[in-house]
């Protein structure tokens, strides 16, 4: 490749150190004999020992799991019909305020958000009584609610890039619309399915904004715990659970990247 | 395809914004204008009907966040720390991008994974660590204090904090649209300007720079957007004094119990973004004027 500048490639090494020197820190420190992160006294793994048998952060983590794969499956269905609507028709009453409408949670500030729909909660239990309580229902709902604008996003450009002609041939063909667009464009997007989901998935169990509005007494999600644990200052255990995150994540995007391209850069 | 066909796909779509979009925003709306009270919910009814129907609209709460010092001063620290992030982000992103997208083609999916990473691994997470580095006795500040000044400094609960906190966390969603960007510039172009004499800081502002306009605008707003409502960074990073907006509604929520006074200061906070979005798209228009009257 031409023209590449010394100084550019020094400058990416120094920002990937920037991005990597805290996560390499608290790998490091997970593994730290001591009670506080300052000092190291010693190798050990009894910070991962205590992690597996913390009862609270594994019902919170449990909760989180369940909370993002139920609200990623919501706002699927939601956001595929909306990306499909963006992508397919060109002119219907009210696309404008339709389009505004999705993009909105993107800009909207987190904590907005999550006020605005802890007020919607609040005044339907006043009103018709459902949702009774606030709990893992309410932040699945919530979570949904942002995602579908991402869900939205990722399918109307898979869309975009594919020519609406095979669905137009299953219909001339006599398929009902339904059927052209279960047996012809659900196939088409199933890439985009695949990462809108895992894109809602994360953004969920990332949240501890819009959860601590929409919770109620005795659901705390994962990032709630950790929130209120860090507010009192980083401990070795929180560097343990990190370090088994960021191994989990790190093993499914390189193998993933590395199933797609078939070798390593 | 026909009209008629489009309505089972559009009607959930527009019952869930309805409900979870229009609704929420509207009792949001309402919530600001109603008086704060004793009672669960802890504001007065807006409309009562026992002697005749009564409107009690109050702008107290309005009146409160636009006057009072300490939401002035919330807005302008949000706006300040908002804006200098970004910048920042697009000082250290830019070149980063470039560097990305000028890097061998094989190359470049793996380093865009590597940019991708840390914000796949937990943001909590990240910033945990940020505080074990920083705080008071960690290894940063015995770092500088070894190196040899004099006393120790204080990095954690600083505003420098804060600003590290968001360029950390931000920095990839600048990197990506920059690099979508530059990675679809055509390389002939820079060749014919270098063939036709110029230097490579005249290539650079003449052509790297405007046709990557687009992807600095999606940066700078997926950077300043989130940045000017954080809650979480000046919260754990920043000291007492890091007042940001978000901050600032959260308290009056969840401490103060002020839910007309947190729903007005989530009111102005649209409204400060949509006025920056019509102020960015009013200094595109303009721009792109003034591209076609240029000859």
């Amino acid at each position: 490749m031409r023209r590449r500048g010394r100084g550019l490639i020094a400058w990416l090494i120094a920002c990937y150190a920037f991005l990597y020197a805290p996560i390499a820190f608290l790998i490091a420190l997970s593994f730290n004999n001591a009670r506080l992160v300052t000092a190291w006294t010693g190798f050990s793994t009894r910070w991962y020992a205590a992690l597996w048998h913390d009862q609270s952060l594994i019902e919170a983590a449990a909760l989180s799991l369940r909370v993002a794969a139920m609200s990623a499956t919501l706002a699927l269905a939601i956001g595929t019909l909306a990306g499909y609507a963006l992508a397919r028709f060109p002119g219907f009453p009210g696309r404008t305020l339709f389009r505004a409408s999705l993009a909105a949670p993107l800009v909207m500030p987190e904590v907005v958000t999550g006020l605005s729909l802890l007020l919607l909660f609040v005044a339907l239990e006043q009103t018709v009584g459902w949702p009774a309580r606030r709990g893992a229902l309410t932040v699945t709902l919530a979570h949904a609610s942002v995602s579908v604008a991402y869900i939205a996003v990722v399918v109307r450009a898979r869309l975009a890039d594919t020519p609406p002609e095979l669905e137009q041939a299953a219909m001339d063909l006599y398929a009902p619309p339904w059927r052209a667009f279960v047996l012809v464009t659900l196939p088409l997007l199933s890439p985009a399915l695949v990462s809108g989901w895992l894109l809602a998935f994360t953004l969920s169990l990332d949240d501890v904004v819009v959860a601590s509005f929409t919770t109620g007494p005795g659901a705390s999600t994962l990032p709630m715990v950790v929130f209120s644990s860090v507010r009192l200052g980083p401990t070795p255990e929180l560097y343990a659970l990190a370090t088994v995150i960021v191994g989990l994540v790190a093993a499914v995007l390189l193998g993933g990247w590395r199933l797609w391209h078939g070798r390593l850069g | 395809m026909r009209r008629s066909s489009h309505t089972p796909t559009l009607l959930p779509v527009w019952a869930w914004l309805a409900l979870f979009l229009f609704a929420p925003l509207l009792i949001v709306l309402k919530i600001a204008w109603s008086e704060a009270a004793d009672a669960v919910p802890p504001y007065a009814p807006l409309l009562t009907a026992d002697t005749g129907l009564r409107l009690h609209a109050s702008t107290a709460a309005f009146a409160q966040v636009l006057t009072d010092p300490l939401y002035r001063r919330a807005l302008a620290l949000s706006v300040t720390i908002a804006g200098l992030s970004t910048a920042l982000c697009l000082a250290i992103g830019y070149p980063m991008a470039l560097a990305i997208a000028r890097a061998p083609a094989r190359r470049q999916g793996l380093l865009l994974i590597l940019v991708m990473l840390p914000f796949w691994t937990g943001f909590l997470m990240r910033l945990n660590a940020w505080i074990g580095l920083l705080q008071d006795g960690g290894w940063i500040v015995r770092t500088v204090a070894w190196l040899g000044a004099a006393p120790a400094p204080h990095l954690l609960y600083t505003q420098a904090a804060v600003y590290l906190g968001m360029v950390y966390t931000y920095l990839p969603f600048m990197v990506l649209p920059l690099y979508a960007r530059l990675s679809k510039l055509d390389p002939t172009l820079l060749d014919a300007a270098a063939d036709l004499g110029a230097s490579p800081a005249r290539v650079f502002l003449a052509v790297t720079l405007p046709l990557s306009l687009p992807g600095v605008w999606a940066g700078v707003l997926l950077v300043f957007v989130p940045a000017l409502g954080e809650y979480v960074i000046p919260e754990l990073l920043g000291g007492p004094q890091a007042q940001m907006l978000g901050r600032v509604l959260w308290e009056e929520f969840f401490a103060n119990r002020d839910w007309p006074t947190a729903s007005a200061l989530a009111i102005v906070m649209l409204a400060l973004l949509a006025m920056a979005a019509l102020l960015g798209m009013g200094a595109r228009y303009a721009m792109a004027a003034t591209r076609r009257v240029r000859p």
